[in-house]
């Protein structure tokens, strides 16, 4: 695989890579040969050929961030929409401080917005946790959806873009893997003018250097 | 194949030639995965929503997901009204997509999990199933599912006594001689057969001779089919 190759459209059953490679996540080994399993952009680092996905629906890994909303409260927990196939669960035990039982209601109820870690996904269902920094109830500011594929756009690499915006507007920016992007500012302008830039990204992300772009069009959309 | 240069089709083409064929992906924002597949005057569109949570609970299976494929024809796509939902045909060929696809999708990761495949054929010309399997691979491939390649499908047409590649609504009608005789086929791009209908009469030995010819059609389908696809990733 040449350099120019590295990142190119793969459709399931082609070969991405043949000799000595390792298969990695939406591909299978076959002989010699690295096969793709799935749609999307193939990557290779370190000889690990894998298929970043480009469309479909949001598929939840462990330690992924994530954005929900309480569709239950049952006795030991909440149970939490996380637009997978599968409701997810975050228990009682799960959150940093003490809560009785009876004050569970108190802490989240049906109808808000939590950001939780994926601790454990199995046979079951999903298992999330709140017990650490940056995560727990959404008190106030906004909730944007964008697609579940752009997310990685939105972050940029190694986070650049989301601290752009973050620079730009002066607002906390929390981005769920699943597509929700929680965003508090002091002003709703601020607010408002974080969305926009999101909205943006979202639009242009098959560009490349948008990161430039972005810093343009900050320059160009003052509040 | 001297018989194959006298004998003359309806509309004039080559006895292996395909109707012009386009394809789209992602053609219905709502969607999960979408694509369009044409043969002339035949255009399919499919759309894939999920892995979802199947309901009702008591058709999940915990081993494996489900795959349910629904294909229907528009009531304006034949030139007289059809009356709209569910019919025994359309209800067949539902299940034959099922069958033709279930063989390469990979769905040992979504136990309780269903993937809605809903096939609407917009315009009828014959080969309509084959249409759909093929919009259908392609919408599949397109909202992620794990695969592990993609189908083409085609119809051979036996007309009289002749095979022809991709039969249109004028020689599924074949009167003379020994009639027409459809066989859709659907194979994989490495030449496996996940589907193949036959009614009427036919040798073996044509039989075969029919297989030969649509694994020559179906590489110039997958042509068409991975095209499509590569071209939707440039856009996103």
């Amino acid at each position: 695989m040449s350099n120019e190759e590295k990142r190119k459209i793969i459709i399931p059953g082609e070969v991405i890579a043949k000799g000595d490679y390792l298969p990695g996540e939406g591909t299978e080994k076959k002989g010699d040969e690295i096969i793709a399993l799935r749609f999307g952009l193939a990557e290779e680092s370190n000889k690990l050929v894998k298929v970043i996905p480009l469309s479909g629906t949001y598929h939840p890994r462990r330690g992924n961030v994530v954005i929900g909303k309480v569709e239950n409260v049952t006795f030991n927990g909440w149970v939490v929409d996380i637009g997978t196939a599968e409701n997810a669960f975050l228990p009682l035990a799960e959150v940093p401080r003490f809560v009785s039982k009876d004050e569970i209601e108190e802490v989240m109820t049906i109808g808000d917005m939590v950001v939780a870690k994926i601790w454990n996904i199995n046979k079951r269902g999903i298992d999330l946790s709140i017990k650490s920094r940056g995560l727990g109830k959404v008190e106030d500011g906004m909730i944007v959806k964008v697609n579940p594929n752009k997310v990685p756009r939105v972050i940029g690499k190694e986070g650049s873009m989301i601290n752009l915006i973050k620079d730009e507007t002066k607002c906390n920016i929390t981005v769920g893997q699943n597509g929700l992007i929680w965003i508090h500012g002091d002003k709703i302008e601020d607010e408002l003018h974080a969305k926009k830039a999101i909205l943006f990204i979202t639009e242009k992300s098959f560009v490349s250097g948008l990161t430039d772009e972005v810093k343009k069009w900050f320059g160009e959309n003052k509040k | 194949m001297s018989a194959a240069k006298i004998f003359k089709r309806p509309d004039g083409r080559k006895v292996d030639e395909i109707r012009p064929m386009k394809a789209k992906v992602g053609i219905i924002p709502n969607a999960d995965g979408s694509a369009m597949f044409q043969f002339g005057e035949t255009i399919a569109v499919a759309a894939v929503y999920g892995p979802k949570k199947m309901h009702p609970q008591h058709s999940q299976n915990p081993e494996k997901g489900t795959l349910r494929c629904n294909y229907n024809m528009i009531s304006f796509s034949v030139t007289e009204r059809i009356r709209p939902g569910p019919s025994r045909r359309s209800m067949e060929i539902s299940k034959i997509t099922e069958w033709a696809l279930e063989p390469i999708v990979m769905l040992d990761d979504y136990p309780n999990m269903v993937v809605d495949v809903h096939i609407n054929i917009l315009q009828a010309n014959a080969s309509t199933r084959c249409a759909g399997i093929n919009a259908a691979a392609m919408a599949l491939a397109h909202a992620g599912i794990p695969m592990k390649e993609l189908v083409s499908s085609v119809s051979i047409g036996k007309l009289d006594k002749q095979l022809v590649v991709d039969v249109n609504k004028k020689e599924e009608d074949w009167e003379e001689g020994e009639g027409a005789t459809d066989i859709p086929i659907t194979m994989t791009n490495s030449g496996k057969i996940t589907h193949i209908q036959l009614d009427g009469k036919i040798t073996t030995k044509q039989l075969k001779e029919a297989v030969e010819l649509a694994r020559e059609a179906t590489k110039k389908i997958y042509e068409v089919q991975k095209n499509a696809l590569k071209e939707v990733g440039g856009e996103k």
